[in-house]
């Protein structure tokens, strides 16, 4: 027979086990929103006032990073821009022509690629930590955690991601990592930044790049327009684009300067910090129901 | 008829020599196998038709590990998650919620009045969630590693999809330990293994009855668990969109997409209790339960009120409603789902006369559960606008082909398990005089 007092009992010793379980996955709560990034973590400025729209740095990414490519002088077909192009599962980055009336002359074309956010959507959303935000700049991927539930791809703010849907067995999540291995590992400037023959890309610390662009912006107020994307843009983020006209006339998105992971950590990290909100809860429907038990009790006992 | 004390509670062996039995396997004198004790056969014309569609499910389950996501779906870089997301898990998990919504109301609140409807909601829930599960797995590009979410090492708090997947998991292990004492009722002192087996008997019913007597002095906390977990999971599932606040439509976009989704669980899960269970009776042709499910439909309108409440108000405070005067696509959803699936049940439920008559009881409960899928199929699909979108999306036939295929695997096994389970209420010859 359970009395009342045994399944108190009972009920408490085993709230306290899985308590105590629960202590250390609360060990794996911990939003800091940008807040353990490194003071002198790079990034890459692009000027889009210098690209020519040679495409050399697209060849030079899918070279460093093993995806397919013809040989460089495929990068003079124009032709390309003739169709809206995105990062997909075989390349990295693209450049596009965003003003397709206008001509192939200077400063109509955008480079796109990961922008390393600084509070990353994608790595907030990612359920195993596959991807992650290293301190010095890159948001980088681990293929061998993940788990393939492209939650990634739906947070990611620029439409970034990218996934490999025809590999049956071992399909990745495809997208640039800032060249992590040789910038991080090998102290050397990403790939395409490297090859950008009219030096629009500039690899450096984000604190200096945002100097730059400042001061390019300053001295030359004719030719740029007044914005620095990615300065503010949903947190910030590691890659910085100066243009001369407005972002939205350039196809890219206009970003509230909220990062999306300040909402749902705020949701997640409210309910579930310290457990309190299910503990609670758990209290609240515990004593409902010996109260309830209770009173049914003394019914059956009055009808005795 | 209102009486609570009439019908059911003059069998119910609650009081006196009973108690000393578990909790949890207190009201079984009330369900029964179907397995003789009824002349519907397992398969009739209906029933053949689902396992046809289940067959078809297995088949298409085969081709997607085969042939891998790109082959079966219309996924893509703008498009990630499908209805295998939106509507195989999404509104798998919401329509589940009759699981833990009855044990809240016949246990925690001990309203012995509704027992009948727990152990089909319970039922549901079961194979509702283990077909989340296996609809998670289809989903997932590398499914064997869905292991991972267990790693402490890559344990990754901050993401709401953890949440979820960990709720899930937890909860998946307390349902089948909830549905345990009713695997003991049907087998204690029944037990009775084919040849050399046989001589396992004893130790088995032995072993039936200390899980019985064991699971009895525990089951309460699970069925607590079992609540706790479902709010947490059920909110965090509504977390999930609430990272693309620039993707998903202003109508749905809101931090608190983790309430409604909470609070639209408790309604459906209750409606689907009753919808469930006007199904069963009508398969089995058996009248309907109305004097359970009757007062049952009676507290969906609260829930609805407060629901409809939480959405309104939302869509007010974040001046979003200009967006239902649009009357785009997106819009016309929202109204329907507001509307069919939120303020005509709720009208149709507050009325005394009309809840008493099972045609619009099940309309109403119908619609409840229509009106929660859409919404998750318009926060996930609908709503969902990719940054640079060239197309929409539509599933591939084989993407629905999939879905209706381990819907209809879940009805057939839900079948399969009331034949052999004492699930479903006995019948109680002319009990239904009334």
């Amino acid at each position: 027979m359970v009395s009342r007092r045994d399944f108190l009992k009972i009920t408490g010793t085993a709230a306290t086990t899985a308590a105590a379980g629960l202590v250390s996955v609360d060990a794996a709560l911990g939003a800091d929103h940008g807040k353990h990034l490194d003071p002198d973590r790079v990034g890459v400025l692009t000027d889009l006032t210098i690209c020519i729209g040679c495409r050399r740095c697209e060849w030079a990414c899918a070279e460093q990073n093993g995806l397919p490519h013809g040989d460089l002088s495929q990068c003079d077909d124009a032709s390309v821009f003739e169709h809206m192009r995105r990062p997909d599962a075989e390349s990295f980055t693209v450049v596009i022509l965003y003003d397709a009336t206008a001509g192939t002359e200077n400063s109509k074309f955008v480079k796109v690629q990961c922008m390393h956010c600084e509070d990353p959507a994608c790595v907030s959303a990612c359920i195993v930590g596959a991807l992650e935000k290293d301190p010095r700049g890159p948001v980088t991927y681990d293929a061998w955690e993940c788990i393939g539930c492209r939650y990634c791809m739906v947070a990611c703010p620029f439409q970034i991601p990218a996934y490999e849907y025809h590999n049956k067995l071992t399909p990745k999540v495809m997208k640039c990592t800032l060249c992590f291995e040789r910038t991080m590992e090998e102290g050397r400037r990403p790939a395409c930044v490297d090859m950008c023959p009219p030096e629009a890309l500039v690899y450096g610390k984000r604190s200096e790049l945002l100097e730059i662009a400042r001061n390019r912006i300053r001295n030359d107020p004719g030719r740029y327009h007044n914005h620095i994307y990615g300065e503010h843009e949903v947190g910030g983020t590691s890659w910085l684009m100066i243009g001369d006209r407005p972002i939205e006339e350039m196809d890219l998105p206009v970003l509230p300067e909220q990062a999306p992971p300040v909402i749902t950590e705020t949701i997640q990290h409210g309910i579930f910090k310290g457990f309190t909100g299910p503990v609670m809860l758990f209290g609240l429907l515990s004593v409902l129901m010996k109260s309830a038990g209770d009173r049914r009790k003394e019914k059956e006992d009055d009808h005795v | 008829m209102s009486n609570s004390h009439t019908g059911g509670t003059a069998t119910m062996p609650l009081a006196g020599a009973d108690r000393t039995r578990s909790r949890a396997s207190s009201h079984h004198e009330h369900a029964a196998p179907l397995w003789g004790n009824t002349d519907v056969p397992f398969f009739t014309r209906g029933s053949i038709v689902v396992t046809a569609l289940a067959l078809m499910g297995v088949a298409m389950i085969m081709v997607r590990l085969f042939f891998g996501l790109g082959a079966v779906t219309n996924l893509d870089t703008q498009y990630p998650w499908g209805i295998w997301i939106a509507i195989d898990v999404a509104t798998g998990v919401a329509l589940a919620a009759g699981g833990f919504t009855t044990a809240f109301i016949a246990h925690i609140l001990n309203h012995e009045r509704f027992h009948p409807v727990v152990r089909p909601a319970l039922l549901t829930a079961m194979l509702g969630y283990t077909f989340v599960a296996l609809g998670v797995v289809m989903d997932l590009g590398r499914f064997y590693n869905i292991w991972h979410v267990l790693v402490p090492s890559m344990w990754q708090g901050n993401s709401a999809l953890f949440e979820v997947g960990m709720c899930v998991c937890i909860y998946l292990t307390v349902l089948y330990i909830e549905f345990l004492p009713i695997v003991c009722e049907r087998f204690i002192g029944r037990v009775n293994l084919p040849g050399v087996l046989a001589r396992l008997n004893g130790a088995v019913d032995g072993l039936l009855r200390f899980l019985d007597r064991t699971l009895g002095k525990v089951m309460n906390f699970f069925i607590i668990m079992g609540v706790v977990l479902s709010c947490a999971h059920q909110s965090s599932l509504g977390t999930l969109m609430a990272l693309a606040p620039t993707k998903l439509h202003p109508l749905w976009h809101t931090s608190i997409l983790p309430l409604q989704f909470l609070l639209s669980a408790f309604a459906v899960g209750l409606s689907m209790a009753i919808f469930e269970g006007m199904i069963a009776s009508r398969s089995f042709r058996r009248p309907p339960e109305m004097n359970v499910l009757s007062p049952l439909g009676r507290i969906i309108p609260f829930l609805l009120t407060i629901y409809f409440a939480a959405k309104v108000i939302d869509l007010v405070g974040r001046d979003a409603y200009v967006y239902l005067f649009e009357f785009t696509g997106r819009s016309v959803m929202y109204w329907i789902e507001i509307v069919g699936g939120v303020v005509l049940p709720w009208a149709i439920l507050l009325s005394h006369r009309m809840r008493r008559r099972p045609a619009w009881l099940f309309a109403a409960s119908a619609m409840v559960v229509f009106g929660v899928a859409l919404n998750r199929l318009n926060v996930f699909i609908i709503g969902y606008t990719p940054v640079y979108p060239d197309h929409r999306y539509v599933p591939a036939i084989t993407e629905i082909m999939l879905t209706v295929g381990m819907i209809a695997l879940l009805v057939l096994v839900y079948r399969a398990w009331v034949y052999l389970f004492p699930i479903l209420p006995a019948e109680e010859k002319g009990a239904h005089h009334a």
